[in-house]
């Protein structure tokens, strides 16, 4: 044999050897919503410092991707835009499956109208007919009702919305079904839905790019993108008759409203909301996490991060402009973290 | 030495050394497997699509294929909106390129001066290499600005008494989609057609200048003649990549499952709505509606396939493309 060849082959050899021995890390690979990925990739690589010993993989390939690969368990966690359906529940491969809340977000109402900068307010029967098509033009009587003193064009509205599935159509959707019943008869709620009217961008960054681009338009994205992108965003009037600002505190705000009411299961919708303060177009996010974890290491770690996150991850939350859990929302999911336990029963939480 | 008694002729085939035959056997066997290879991934994609959407098949029937409503909520599918953006917008596409495309061909193999030759076909070759996402970011910023402010007023203006030119203008539309998919398959159908007029003999080029021909009538009967069918395989090859093409179009089109006559209206494709909503479809029948979509582009890409042939057939004689 030549001397390279036999090089190659002891390489190989020493390769297939040292691919075996002990790596201290154990790996942990999630999938599922592209909404909280940021917040998520910042989580996974600040945990890296707290527990040097595990290291988290996850994937942003859409909230239904998430649900289908953690009942075919195929990835240790999902995460998930929507709550899961009980028929969903019932079909996942690996026994009942705990939603942990997350973070939260909002969808704003971004518009390009010229001569209107910001502060522009809208009630859910406008927005519930301005999607349906009902209202067409910006001058209309209901729109300048709610604005006194606006100029508003005698112009139509363009209205974009998503083309792809997304949890934020979900949320939006969720919303207008919650106070219109012509919506949620003619529509319904979902990920993608049939758009009575409108022009559909790819992504939150195809709707913030046509708004942009299309003057006398309206669409939703989430907030972050309004932000980052300083785009005017609508006041919206909440439950309790308030047109509240989209921000950080008012999302938590929703939540807060709906903590005391909230499921053991947290699947719980937290769009109009009730409460002053409360921004009403709010969504929670959840991780998906089997109760009974196959891998007794491999959930140790899981749960290890999950009661970091609800601690002293969710301060990391509103630099990256996502909403914390109010208080009393964090408490009772770090409380449901016990219930996770191994395939034989014994709590993975660490006491 | 088999040496035939009478003649004295050899039997050549006796005189080839026998190991030899086991290498071309390999090499045979090995071909002849690559090829079987192909023809089974195009079988088995076929078979793979129509398993997978079985469910959808049953459910909806051949309805599907003439229904416009598109509803995730209440499950109700129909892939006609569909069907009609992907033809329309490849056609449109097709219009708009093959005379640009012909005539950039035409203009470098006859008419430049022979230095031109190399550098401007090279640009126009770099136009195939640009991926698609980035003609979909120069589409979203830069064509449908210019289609919204300047392209479709000037066409409502001028050829508003058509249908085709109503309606309102947001710029996205089946219009944007369709220049988008024209510069994406021009450089294809100039390559091609570049080297197939290259390939018309001198010869030929010649006895028609020689009978009196002017320039234009040289190429009209010489040249073009000539290169049918090469350039109708340059067409089919365009129209191909025209229908499958996904993210360009999708961020221009406006996705939009709707039909309407206007090319301002935003539309949709089979490939924008599977790129679209596959990766968030929660619900099997909605998974498999998206793969019955699939199975249906594939078969109507290899419909037009079909008709393209036919019409080399017709024109050529012959049903090879490109010779």
């Amino acid at each position: 044999m030549r001397s390279s060849t036999r090089l190659l082959g002891l390489m190989i050899i020493a390769l297939a050897i040292d691919s075996g021995s002990a790596n201290a890390q154990i790996q942990l690979n999630g999938a599922g919503a592209t909404f909280p990925y940021p917040m998520y990739s910042k989580w996974f690589s600040l945990y890296g410092k707290v527990d040097a010993t595990s290291r988290f993989n996850y994937q942003s390939i859409g909230s239904g991707g998430g649900i289908k690969q953690i009942s075919e368990q195929t990835v240790d966690f999902g995460a998930s835009d929507g709550p899961m359906t009980d028929e969903q529940l019932a079909a996942a491969k690996g026994g009942p499956i705990m939603h942990v809340p997350t973070v939260m977000g909002a969808v704003v109402l971004t518009y390009n109208v010229e001569g209107v900068k910001t502060g522009l307010k809208l009630t859910p029967d406008v927005i519930a007919d301005i999607f349906t098509g009902r209202i067409v033009k910006w001058n209309d009587g209901a729109i300048a009702k709610a604005n006194p003193g606006v100029e508003l064009p005698p112009r139509d509205i363009v209205v974009v919305h998503r083309s792809d599935g997304s949890g934020t159509s979900y949320i939006f959707t969720d919303y207008l079904s919650k106070v219109s019943a012509n919506w949620r008869d003619k529509v319904g709620r979902g990920t993608a839905v049939s758009w009575p009217v409108g022009l559909g961008g790819k992504g939150n960054e195809g709707v913030t790019g046509l708004v942009k681009q299309t003057p006398f338009s309206i669409g939703y994205v989430e907030l972050i993108y309004a932000l980052s992108n300083d785009l005017p965003y609508a006041s919206v009037k909440n439950k309790s008759g308030e047109f509240v600002k989209p921000s950080l505190e008012s999302v938590t705000a929703a939540a807060a409203g709906v903590a005391a009411d909230m499921p053991e299961d947290f699947r719980v919708s937290i769009t109009d909301a009730p409460g002053p303060a409360a921004y009403p177009i709010s969504g929670m996010t959840w991780l998906l996490v089997y109760e009974k974890q196959k891998d007794a290491e491999k959930g140790q770690k899981l749960v290890g991060f999950l009661n970091w996150m609800l601690g002293d991850g969710q301060k990391q939350a509103s630099d990256l402009h996502y909403a914390p859990l109010p208080p009393a929302v964090a408490t009772k999911a770090l409380a449901a973290l016990g219930k996770i336990t191994t395939s034989d029963g014994k709590p993975l939480l660490a006491k | 030495m088999s040496e035939d008694a009478t003649t004295g002729w050899v039997d050549v085939a006796s005189l080839a050394p026998r190991r030899h035959n086991l290498g071309d056997a390999l090499f045979r066997g090995i071909t002849a497997g690559a090829a079987c290879t192909l023809v089974a991934i195009v079988v088995a994609i076929f078979a793979v699509l129509a398993w997978e959407c079985a469910g959808a098949l049953r459910t909806f029937g051949w309805g599907f294929l003439t229904t416009t409503k598109w509803d995730p909520v209440f499950e109700n599918f129909g892939a006609l909106p569909f069907i009609y953006g992907t033809l329309v917008s490849s056609l449109l596409a097709l219009l708009q390129a093959v005379p640009l495309g012909i005539g950039t061909a035409l203009f470098l193999s006859e008419m430049a001066p022979r230095w031109l030759r190399t550098p401007v076909s090279f640009l126009v070759e770099l136009l195939a290499a640009i991926p698609s996402v980035v003609y979909g970011l120069w589409g979203i910023f830069v064509l449908v600005p210019w289609v919204r402010g300047y392209v479709a007023p000037a066409l409502a203006d001028t050829l508003g008494f058509l249908p085709f030119f109503q309606g309102p203008n947001y710029g996205v539309g089946m219009l944007a989609a369709s220049i988008i998919l024209a510069v994406m398959i021009v450089p294809y159908i100039t390559s091609v057609a570049l080297e197939v007029f290259q390939t018309v003999p001198v010869a030929q080029r010649e006895a028609a200048l020689a009978l009196g021909a002017t320039r234009w009538e040289m190429i009209r009967l010489a040249v073009l003649p000539y290169g049918r069918a090469g350039v109708i395989g340059a067409i089919m090859l365009g129209l191909g990549r025209a229908l499958g093409e996904t993210m360009a179009v999708t961020m221009v089109i406006g996705n939009r499952p709707d039909i309407s006559l206007s090319f301002f209206a935003p539309a949709s494709t089979m490939a924008s709505v599977i790129a679209n909503e596959f990766s968030e479809a929660s619900s099997d029948l909605y998974v498999q509606v998206l793969v019955e979509i699939a199975l249906v582009l594939m078969v109507v890409t290899m419909i037009v396939n079909v008709l393209a042939r036919v019409l080399v057939w017709r024109v050529t004689g012959t049903a090879a493309v490109g010779k």
